[in-house]
């Protein structure tokens, strides 16, 4: 189950999270027919206002297209989710900085435990 | 006047024991509302009051419009907190029934429901366990196109995968022009499919809000909220 709600946020704002999420990895493709909010609130049993709210934002952020004869589209602008996708790794890679500071660590010893750990091994 | 729901002033008591307090509350077209509070704070009275059960000591009680009467119960679908079907009927009767009293019965959708349940038409209602027969109970009232569902305790009394499984048959089977509100305690099971949060206390509304502006103001759940206001000294 990919719709995991915590209780201290608004659960429109992690709906649209996930949905982000879903688009900059490819999981709903460029230019592809986007779920309607019915199909998605079942599935994340939710509320359907409150995932016609996130589709909205989703809009805002560029990354959805309203479509009168189509319905929603994800967008096919490959730039925009390249932007968010972008916005998303500064996001982590703040987290990682944040939580390095609360152990102790430097920026530089960080960066230097990062190179010899190399988590990606 | 837009609302469905208009209440104002409502006051209603039991012998000398108020049961509900000066009442004020409106309620849109087209959400979910949960109606939340411990034993005894009216949720059910309130409930009563909107179906014409009972009548208010003082205050207005509208429905689209009108006081509760003829015209309100036909579009008002109401799940009652504890059994009202006949033990010896079977199934296909309770259908014919509710199809003889409600133009907005959906016949072939309570029957579709049915079926996934493994509810036979000719099962009769004295055999039937303590989660079947609220699972058909919910069946019978959602299978209506009404503007107005009111769920008294629909998920009390079952376990958590029969709770789900009413949940997911209120969302998916709701009219979506219509607004259901659903008492309860248990909080956290139905949290996620509602737009707003009606907390009652003592006969008394005390908080009225959509469920995501009380966790951006509070940053914890409805449900710790609700904990956290009625916890006991």
């Amino acid at each position: 189950m990919e719709w995991k709600l915590s209780s201290d946020r608004p659960i429109w704002l992690q709906l649209k999270e996930e949905l982000t999420r879903r688009i900059v990895t490819g999981q709903y493709p460029m230019g592809s027919r986007f779920p309607t909010v019915r199909e998605l609130a079942a599935e994340a049993g939710v509320n359907p206002n409150t995932m016609q709210r996130a589709l909205s934002e989703l809009e805002k952020d560029g990354l959805v297209e309203s479509n009168r004869t189509a319905g929603r589209l994800v967008t096919s602008d490959a730039r925009q989710i390249e932007e968010v996708r972008g916005q998303l790794a500064a996001q982590l890679m703040e987290e990682f900085c944040r939580g390095m500071e609360r152990l102790g660590y430097t920026a530089a010893q960080a960066q230097q435990k990062l190179k010899e750990e190399n988590p990606y091994e | 006047m837009n609302e469905l729901v208009h209440l104002s002033g409502v006051t209603k008591s039991y012998d000398r024991q108020a049961a509900l307090l000066d009442v004020n509350l409106d309620l849109q077209p087209g959400r979910i509302v949960g109606l939340l509070g411990p034993n005894g704070a009216g949720k059910t009275t309130l409930i009563k009051l909107l179906n014409g059960l009972l009548q208010p000591d003082a205050g207005v009680v509208e429905i689209d419009g009108t006081a509760p009467g003829v015209y309100t119960k036909s579009i008002v679908s109401y799940l009652p907190d504890r059994t009202y079907l006949a033990e010896w009927m079977k199934v296909g009767q309770v259908l014919d029934l509710f199809q003889d009293f409600y133009a907005d019965f959906d016949r072939a959708r309570a029957e579709a429901m049915c079926e996934n349940l493994h509810i036979a038409p000719n099962m009769s209602i004295k055999t039937m366990s303590k989660g079947t027969l609220e699972k058909m109970q919910l069946v019978l009232v959602m299978s209506r196109q009404a503007k107005l569902y009111l769920l008294d305790e629909p998920i009390a009394g079952v376990d958590p995968a029969a709770r789900d499984y009413i949940m997911d048959t209120i969302l998916s089977n709701y009219n979506p022009e219509g607004t259901v509100l659903i008492s309860t305690h248990l909080i956290a099971d139905v949290e996620r499919v509602l737009d707003e949060a009606v907390f009652l206390q003592e006969g008394r509304i005390v908080l009225y809000d959509t469920v995501d502006n009380i966790r951006e103001r509070e940053g914890i759940s409805v449900d710790e909220l609700f904990r956290a206001m009625f916890r006991m000294i």
